[in-house]
């Protein structure tokens, strides 16, 4: 299966990425935001950062560069775009996906692991994934969802909410919610279900010595529903 | 010619920096203060001498990339 991970001025989780996706056997491609096009690819990552130093709104001077137009015809075509946390918010500034990634609600940089509970498997990222609760790591400022009132019905109705910050049995409320994201939302899917975007950071969780292995489960599954 | 461009966040929408200054202001020895909302200013120097087609244009800018309409508006001053 191949990938493609576009990098940013900025991006600083894109090696990371890189790292992981061939680990468990992507063919993985970098590609510099200023290309026209993009390689043949199965998967299209976005990855964490900081694109363009935050400038503006974050994600926004990236979701009007130029590889952006071919993502969005790939996205609309069907094709599989994962934005990780700043790609995450790249994705809302495209349109790509709804809502926004304000400041977190306490004003802080926040940087340390969560617990995410799965709660839509119907789709390509967490289809046949072993476990209902992930362990990952998160480091954001703006990580706290918002969308409006009709637009999260429609998400709740949809079944479009795929992560929620929860406790280690997968308890979502209020103390757990480390950013005041609305109804704890850590990643949404679009209504196709091929457009993923997530704060957490699956890349960072894939050794068993240094980080524990509950983002080794998520690309091993990724790969293995790509390959069906 | 030059135009003015204010964004700021829409009501109702959170804005915890507003709310820590406004706390650091009551705290300064102004507990007149009851609400503040933090926004952001442009200045666009634009190469057209009609200010109607300058603000048309710079609405454009706005709706496109100044401004993210689910959480702020704007204002062309």
């Amino acid at each position: 299966m191949k990938s493609s991970v576009i990098i940013f001025p900025g991006s600083n989780c894109d090696r990371d990425m890189d790292v992981a996706l061939k680990k468990f056997g992507f063919q993985n491609k970098m590609v510099w935001h200023n290309d026209d096009n993009l390689p043949e690819s199965d998967l299209i990552v976005l990855p964490g950062g900081f694109s363009y130093g935050d400038y503006l709104r974050c994600g926004s001077i990236a979701g009007k560069s130029k590889i952006i137009s071919s993502v969005i015809n790939f996205a609309k075509s069907g094709g599989l775009v994962l934005g990780i946390c700043n790609g995450f918010q790249i994705l809302t500034e495209t349109g790509l996906l709804p809502g926004v990634l304000q400041q977190n609600k306490n004003i802080e940089f926040i940087c340390k692991n969560v617990f995410i509970k799965i709660n839509n498997k119907e789709n390509k990222y967490f289809k046949n994934i072993e476990k209902e609760v992930l362990e990952l790591h998160i480091a954001h400022n703006e990580g706290n969802y918002f969308c409006s009132s009709d637009e999260l019905k429609k998400l709740e109705d949809n079944n479009q909410i795929a992560v929620s910050y929860c406790n280690k049995d997968g308890n979502c409320d209020d103390n757990v919610n480390p950013n005041g994201a609305i109804r704890n939302i850590a990643g949404i899917l679009n209504d196709k279900k091929n457009i993923l975007g997530m704060m957490p950071h699956p890349e960072r969780m894939i050794d068993k010595y240094l980080s524990g292995e509950d983002g080794s489960l998520f690309f091993k599954n990724l790969l293995n529903n790509l390959k069906k | 010619m030059k135009i003015k461009v204010v964004v700021t966040l829409k009501n109702g929408v959170l804005d915890p920096q507003g709310k820590a200054i406004q706390q650091t202001l009551n705290g300064m020895g102004f507990p007149e203060i009851e609400s503040v909302r933090q926004g952001k200013y442009f200045d666009l120097e634009i190469n057209e001498k009609d200010e109607a087609k300058a603000k048309s244009k710079a609405e454009e800018m706005c709706r496109k990339l100044l401004a993210n309409l689910v959480i702020e508006d704007f204002k062309i001053l």
